[in-house]
């Protein structure tokens, strides 16, 4: 146990956490260079692309020094405050953490959340100054920022590139010196913590753990805290490279588990995992049911394809236990999901493996926060969706999620992004310098305005240098209504939406606007009113589409004239036709690109 | 011809057509000989339609005389318009001088069946295109074939497009000058039987009608093509490569079989854009497939919206249907 490194990065969105992991991999020799390939612990392809991390990883490397093997478990966490909670967990899971610093960006907001919740588990913090190469690094400012934050002295921070791999031995030995080995009692009841989980087609779920106390053993029978569930331990193992299956897993150390668990959901992140005979007396604590935060309705195109959809979360949900859905009618699009994700970014994620994975082409519809509509009698409707809304008078009145929102910003962008803040129905508390020139604002928020395009508008005014964290803060009372949508007189119900009422008017307004750019003219001309209740407050209109004929088609273009029209109807398929007009995918997401 | 003289199974032709190209390259004895081919290789009807496509630049009176010593009875002129400026901008060699000449020449020479092919869409004013549609009212032809311009990409216009040195309209103008045409020419005496052709009452183009009423044609040439009914066939457009082929004495080309889908969608494409429409009886007789029951929605909203007709089982389109056939043709398309 004593040679045992339990560690994490907290690290911006591209500050370089990914390709440390990579240099930190290659320099313990964990992978040899024929299985290199850049972000290796961003296995799915959507992670790459993005540059961003998804899911956790853990990863085992092996580190010899002074003739004493170092035994190093990297626990990656997803980048992005949609999964705060996962990040909090893989954080519970150790004892050090790498603060990684694009020296040439500085601190963002979202490093600072992370970075705290580590201090409060009293991680060791090892600060690293990540691409001091680039020209525009700022090596003292930057330093100074992280002495400010965590108190350090100035030679305590590491100098980096991981690009270029300068530093990286440096990290290593400060990890070995530094990072305490884990505690815990090898002989206590068996107390261990789920961080992560992974889906194996063949071999079903896969927990990834980390142990506190005790021993688990291969052939144990064992319980999970909180859902109750027992398992018999089929393999254990530790996480190399490739998965390794070892005897047991002691006191300390992280690994994997399996038993044959068909349901993600039974694989609760944060949850406790201890012996049937002989149980610990205390849970760990911090486990939380993740709770959605934004809704929407997933359609398929093609109403025939509503099975295959079902098929297809069912099969999502496997390694994405924090995706929530249940089946949902509209009078528009028929048969569908209404889903519940973590945040936006969890939706794109949803939506663009269910296009990739699955090869489903699908409908998201308007998203939306929960609001809870009180009953005279005190009770409350949860409200997920527009069309659940009860009509004004069988509630008393509405209350809708607030959050907390931390912002940090050179202090040239306060006045934008007070100004935006305002715009989003947002209250302003506290404004902290942390260096003289830049700022953490907080403000009190309602979470639907930052679910839209806060973040793309934020990092817009402030040319980039403005990072969002923000936390639930619980439910106040509001005056939202809800906003229809009707094509040619059709009620389209998957565009309505609930909105403040002081904003009903200009979001009309521009959604009516928005989606005459998105539908294409038809036959005859499309009317489109937005209205609250009876009331339209706002119309525009799609114009008959006027010529659409080619000129010749004697006997040599009769092949590809026919081509051509089949390849027009393909096109339409990705439509959907609501009363007489056809709408295309896009259209459904107007909302979101309101500007 | 032939390497190719079974295709038509001894079915008697009813139309030759000289066109795709610039056959007025050719000379008075190539002329014969491709035409004493025909007759040798098939059975030509008594009352066959001999059209020969040439631009006014080409249609001296001794070339007329030399066509209809010949025996051709159908002249259709690439004229495109009669404003200098227009046809300058177009790019072509001749000037509404020489266009209107070669018209004059054709009658003098004794031809009873002249069509003009003229451009709409050049530019935005409609004053042009009125100018010269009553130009070629002027003279008096049997047969105007009018064509939008049409920009595609990859081709002449579609560069030029590209560079600016093309500009393109837009759609109301397009749809305007189509409406215009119609008035004015229907106006004048002209039937409008398709899209893009008027004529004179019973005039009709017969060897392009047979494109829209799906029947056989052999297509002589490189990248000709050729249908009989089952399959559409292409030959290899590249000229040195369908020399050699022909040399080698075999015959390359592009073979496609239509599925009944295919057929079927073919039959809507062709014949919607005509007067005499598409008989869906006969669709659902011959391929079993009823477009009535299948695409009622569609079809109502055609007639509710008056941009079709449905006389007995004949679907046809109007001519406010006509602007915007072809997405009526992709909505009624089956899959």
């Amino acid at each position: 146990m004593d040679n045992i490194r339990n560690f994490c990065i907290i690290a911006h969105i591209d500050h370089g956490k990914s390709t440390l992991a990579d240099r930190l991999l290659e320099s313990t020799g964990t992978v040899s260079g024929r299985d290199m390939q850049a972000q290796l612990l961003d296995n799915m392809d959507l992670e790459r692309e993005r540059g961003i991390t998804i899911k956790s990883h853990a990863i085992q490397m092996d580190y010899s020094k002074d003739g004493n093997l170092y035994i190093l478990n990297l626990i990656d966490t997803p980048g992005h405050v949609d999964f705060s909670y996962e990040v909090s967990r893989s954080i519970a899971a150790c004892e050090g953490a790498l603060l990684v610093v694009d020296a040439s960006q500085g601190i963002e907001a979202q490093t600072i959340s992370n970075l705290y919740l580590a201090i409060e588990h009293d991680l060791e913090i090892i600060p690293v100054l990540n691409k001091i190469d680039l020209p525009g690094a700022m090596v003292e400012e930057v330093s100074d920022q992280i002495m400010d934050l965590i108190g350090c002295k100035r030679e305590d921070i590491l100098l980096a590139s991981a690009k270029e791999g300068i530093g990286i031995t440096e990290i290593l030995e400060a990890i070995v010196n530094k990072v305490p080995a884990p505690g815990g009692d090898p002989n206590a009841p068996l107390q261990a913590m789920i961080f992560d989980s992974m889906y194996n087609p063949f071999r079903g779920v896969e927990v990834i753990l980390r142990v506190f106390n005790g021993t688990m053993n291969k052939g144990d029978l064992v319980k999970f805290f909180n859902t109750g569930k027992t398992y018999n331990v089929d393999e254990v193992g530790i996480l190399k490279l490739n998965h390794q299956p070892v005897k047991s897993i002691g006191a300390g150390n992280v690994g994997y588990l399996v038993s044959g668990i068909k349901e993600a959901r039974e694989v609760k992140v944060g949850d406790t995992i201890t012996h049937v005979d002989n149980p610990t007396k205390q849970a760990i604590k911090g486990f939380e049911d993740v709770k959605p935060m934004v809704f929407a309705g997933i359609y398929p195109v093609e109403t025939s394809e509503y099975e295959e959809l079902r098929s297809s979360l069912e099969k999502l949900q496997l390694n994405d236990a924090s995706l929530v859905w249940e089946p949902e009618t509209s009078a528009a699009l028929g048969f569908g999901f209404r889903c519940g994700f973590l945040g936006m970014l969890h939706l794109e994620i949803v939506q663009e493996r269910l296009e990739r994975e699955f090869d489903m082409t699908v409908i998201t519809t308007v998203p939306s926060v929960q609001y809870h509509a009180i009953k005279t009698d005190k009770s409350i409707i949860k409200v997920n969706a527009p069309s659940e809304m009860p009509e004004g008078n069988l509630i008393s009145h509405v209350e809708e999620p607030f959050i907390k929102a931390q912002i940090i910003t050179k202090s040239d962008f306060i006045g934008v992004v007070i100004k935006l803040c305002m715009d989003k129905r947002g209250t302003i508390g506290n404004q902290v310098y942390l260096t003289a020139d830049r700022v953490e604002l907080s403000f009190e928020m309602p979470l639907a305005e930052i679910v839209f395009d806060f973040f793309d508008r934020l990092k817009t005014i402030s040319r980039g240098y403005a990072s969002l964290d923000y936390e639930l803060i619980g439910f106040r009372k509001s005056d939202v209504i809800k906003l229809d949508i009707k094509l040619n007189n059709d009620k389209v119900d998957a565009l309505s939406a609930i909105v403040h009422r002081a904003k009903a008017y200009e979001w009309g307004k521009r959604l009516c606007v928005k989606l005459r750019e998105l539908l294409p003219r038809q036959m005859f001309e499309i009317a489109i009113q937005a209205s609250i209740g009876s009331k339209v407050i706002a119309r525009e209109s799609v114009r008959a589409m006027r010529k659409n004929v080619i000129a010749k088609c004697y006997g040599g273009d009769i092949t590809r004239k026919r081509k051509l029209l089949e390849k027009q109807k393909k096109g339409k398929k990705r439509m959907r036709q609501i009363g007489n007009v056809e709408i295309p995918q896009e259209a459904f997401m107007a909302v979101l690109k309101l500007d | 011809m032939e390497l190719r003289k079974g295709y038509l199974k001894d079915e008697p032709v009813e139309s030759i057509y000289f066109g795709g190209g610039t056959p007025s390259l050719l000379e008075e004895s190539e002329i014969r000989l491709l035409i004493d081919q025909i007759r040798e290789n098939h059975s030509v009807e008594r009352d066959v339609e001999i059209t020969f496509e040439a631009n006014p630049e080409n249609l001296s009176i001794e070339y007329l005389e030399c066509l209809k010593s010949l025996g051709i009875n159908r002249i259709s002129i690439g004229i495109q318009s009669f404003n200098d400026l227009q046809l300058k901008y177009l790019n072509r060699n001749h000037n509404a001088n020489e266009a209107i000449n070669s018209f004059e020449n054709a009658r003098r020479v004794g031809f009873d069946n002249i069509n003009i092919d003229l451009i709409y869409g050049i530019s935005e004013e409609n004053t042009i295109w009125q100018a010269n549609i009553s130009q070629a009212l002027d003279l008096s032809p049997e047969h105007i074939s009018a064509y939008c311009l049409t920009i595609e990409e990859k081709t002449v216009f579609g560069n030029w497009h590209k560079t600016g040195k093309l500009l393109g309209i837009n759609e109301e103008t397009g749809a305007s000058h189509f409406e215009s045409a119609h008035t004015s020419l229907s106006k004048a005496g002209f039937q409008h039987y398709e899209i893009s052709n008027f004529c004179k009452p019973g005039l009709y183009a017969k060897h392009n009608t047979s494109y829209w009423k799906n029947r056989k044609y052999l297509g002589v040439g490189p990248g000709a093509h050729s249908y009989d009914m089952n399959t559409r066939q292409y030959n290899v457009s590249n000229n040195a490569l369908y020399i050699k082929s022909l040399n080698g004495g075999n015959f390359s080309s592009k073979v496609e079989k239509l599925t009944t889908i295919d057929k079927v969608n073919e039959c809507l494409l062709t014949g919607l854009r005509t007067i005499w429409g598409c008989n869906l009886e006969e669709i659902n007789n011959k391929h079993g497939i009823d477009l009535l029951e299948k695409k009622i929605r569609s079809i109502n909203h055609l007639l509710s919206s008056g941009l079709g007709k449905l006389d007995k089982a004949t679907l046809s389109l109007t001519t406010s249907g006509w602007l915007i056939a072809d997405k009526i043709v992709s909505d009624l398309m089956i899959d």
